[in-house]
């Protein structure tokens, strides 16, 4: 029933609205195929953003809708961003070692390319030889097939053990948070094959596309993120939608009763937490090309605290909510962080707001927390004059809603 | 009749207190039955043992024409099996309108991939609506059960034990903070539940439990301390002892 379901979903319609609107003006100001308006980097910015947004309803996915605080999903993100990474980077030395070996008298030999690129590739860790993990990283197939593989069969097997065990609550969060932390600890190693803290980097170069400018490129990768975002909006909203929503709903408000309803919880959140490890590790296969390096730091335990942070700023519960969170406050975080917002001199003392930013959003986030629990995304019930029924206590007026904004932009 | 429950020598203790105490309990196939004690005789206990919540220490619960063994399902599987349960506060999924929670516990398949693409029929639909009907909750069918009073959730609940059309009902503390006439509707239900099923009604209510007019066990630290007709039962001086007469 697509008809009904639309129409029983009308934020999709909306959204994708939105979203296509907004492709289209951003790319009409491109420099690569517009008027130049927008400079590359700040396109960068913005398709990155988008691909954040994605990772950001695979976090409400799972907190907003199913109840599991995951504080790890930068850990998928991560290694979405390095099966992409070692793919480019591989590519892009062997296009190099190609060319210029080309000039050598005696064509070299595969091995002798191979070595190169090995030499070229891990040479800042010491070392020449490919670790087994790059077996595939020559081809794309095999490398995106990983983007969507590792990720999900990491959140399988730790949700398994962890579902399994009955770990619920903040106990789950705390050990997500020790996955991601185990994770790029691991990575930093430099023996762990994926060149330490070093990580991989020239990402931003597509391989195949060397006479591409980066004008075009970075509106391609524009156009790719934006094409996830509505198609994980669409998915996403799907799943929650029918009597699949109504059970990880039930889940996240009261998981004893719907196991007594005869519904094996722990597949459902094991469903849900695979599905948005997958999601999250394509996210993270489009922002880092975008951003052109990956290094383990990505993958530690405060970005993933920072997802729950925008999600909560966002509102969660509803996807919407999760992308105006994710776009608003990465977006103000940038501006905030790059040392463009001007200082406020007190006298005794200068705000600089490159250490000030922390302060404001953990400050808003309490707020959020307290004053807000819809967030953002709960302005527009002031419209549509969709009002949740009083669960826990004093619900919020409209006026906490409108002066939480306020706080946030400030 | 034959026997569709069959609780033998089940004991359970929390930290060396014996909750249950070589409890031995049989229901049949059709039948309604109450059972009463003071607090902490062990009502609420005996009920996480049947569905699977508590495992007990020694002991055996079996189920169904094919006898099989509770206490190797989990709760899910016990649910499945067909034993449903009533809590004693009501929990109904107050976020979700009435029409959803009856649903949601509708007689269907339960794993993640059936569910994910299942489509509402009309015949589903129109169960739910009878159900609805049944409890006095047409009405309310689009609200969001959070709105519902204290005995419509109650009765909600209910409802979604019906839904689930299980062989055991379990239901604890139905009566509670109800109306004398939302009470009545109550007994209504449950003893018309009875006719096809066996019912396990927890009660302190001794009216409420009079109107039921079935069989009663009365549970006193564990185990059974008489069983019988409500007039045999209440007469044994044992019971007066220990929970009438105080
Ligand atoms: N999970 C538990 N841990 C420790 N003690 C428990 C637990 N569950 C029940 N009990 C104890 O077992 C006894 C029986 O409790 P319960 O079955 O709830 O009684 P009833 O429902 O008949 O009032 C009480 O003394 C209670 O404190
Ligand atoms: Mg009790």
């Amino acid at each position: 029933m697509p008809r009904s379901f639309i129409f029983r979903n009308p934020s999709i319609l909306v959204f994708i609205g939105c979203l296509a609107v907004f492709t289209v003006v951003v790319t009409v100001l491109s420099e690569g195929f517009g008027i130049g308006f927008l400079s590359t980097s700040f396109i960068k910015t913005l398709g990155k953003t988008l691909a954040l947004c994605l990772v950001a309803i695979s976090m409400d996915l799972v907190w907003g809708y199913c109840g599991i605080l995951s504080l790890g999903h930068f850990a998928f993100f991560g290694l979405g961003g390095y099966m992409i990474g070692m793919w480019l980077m591989y590519e892009r030395t062997r296009d190099i070692v190609v060319t210029s070996m080309a000039s050598a008298e005696i064509p070299p030999t595969q091995q002798e390319v191979k070595d190169a690129i090995g030499n070229q590739i891990f040479g800042v860790v010491g070392s020449s030889d490919f670790p087994a993990i790059w077996t595939l990283a020559g081809s794309l197939p095999a490398q995106l097939a990983l983007v969507v593989l590792v990720p999900g069969l990491l959140a399988l097997v730790f949700g398994w053990l962890a579902f399994r065990s009955r770990v619920t609550g903040v106990y789950l969060s705390i050990l997500t948070q020790a996955m991601t932390l185990a994770l790029s600890l691991y990575l930093f190693q430099n023996d762990s094959g994926l060149r330490g803290n070093n990580g991989l980097s020239g990402l931003q170069n597509l391989p195949g596309a060397n006479n591409v400018p980066q004008a075009i490129i970075s509106v391609w990768f524009l156009w790719g993120s934006a094409l996830a975002l509505g198609l994980g909006y669409v998915l996403f909203t799907w799943v929650v939608s029918g009597k699949f929503g109504s059970v990880i709903r039930g889940i996240r408000d009261d998981e004893a009763r719907v196991r007594f309803l005869g519904y094996p919880v722990e597949a459902y959140k094991l469903f849900i937490f695979v599905l948005s490890a997958v999601v999250a590790g394509i996210a993270g296969a489009l922002y880092y090309p975008q951003a052109g390096i990956i290094n383990p730091a990505e993958m530690a335990p405060i970005a993933s605290i920072y997802l729950a942070v925008w999600v909560a700023i966002g509102g969660r519960g509803r996807f919407y909510g999760a992308v105006i969170g994710a776009a608003f406050v990465s977006l103000v975080s940038t501006w905030f962080t790059s040392g463009q917002v001007p200082s406020i001199h007190l006298g005794f003392y200068t705000v600089d707001w490159v250490d000030w930013w922390q302060v404001v959003l953990g400050l808003s986030f309490v707020l959020v927390t307290l004053y807000a629990p819809r967030g953002i995304g709960g302005l527009f019930d002031l419209i549509s004059g969709r009002i949740a029924p009083n669960r826990h206590g004093a619900d919020l007026g409209p006026g906490a809603g409108s002066l939480q904004e306020k706080e946030a932009i400030e | 009749m034959n026997t569709i429950l069959e609780v033998s020598g089940v004991s359970v203790s929390f930290d060396g207190f014996k909750a249950i105490n070589n409890l031995t309990f049989t229901i049949g196939s059709a039948e309604m039955r109450a059972i009463i004690g003071p607090n902490g005789a062990g009502k609420t206990t005996f009920m996480d043992i049947v569905t699977g919540k508590t495992k007990p220490d020694e002991g055996h619960v079996v189920f169904g024409e094919k006898a099989i063994s509770l206490l190797r399902l989990n709760e899910a599987q016990i649910a499945q099996a067909g034993v449903g349960r009533k809590f004693q506060r009501p929990t109904v999924f107050e976020d979700q309108s009435v029409f959803d929670n009856l649903l949601l516990a509708l007689r269907k398949k339960r794993g993640p991939l059936a569910v994910l693409f299942y489509l509402q029929s009309r015949e589903d639909r129109a169960k739910v609506e009878q159900l609805a009907m049944e409890i006095g909750l047409k009405d309310q069918l689009e609200r969001k059960s959070g709105e519902l009073s204290h005995g419509q959730k109650q009765w909600l609940e209910i409802g979604m034990l019906l839904a689930q059309d299980p062989k055991v009902l379990l239901v604890d503390e139905p009566a509670a903070g109800m109306t004398p006439e939302e009470r009545e509707h109550t007994t209504g239900l449950l003893v018309e539940a009875a006719k096809t099923r066996a019912v396990v009604v927890v009660e302190h209510d001794m009216e409420f439990v009079r109107r039921l007019n079935c069989k009663v066990t009365v549970l006193h630290e564990g185990s059974v301390l008489a069983e019988g007709s409500l007039d045999h039962v209440t007469k044994n001086q044992e019971v007066i002892d220990v929970y009438l007469g105080r």
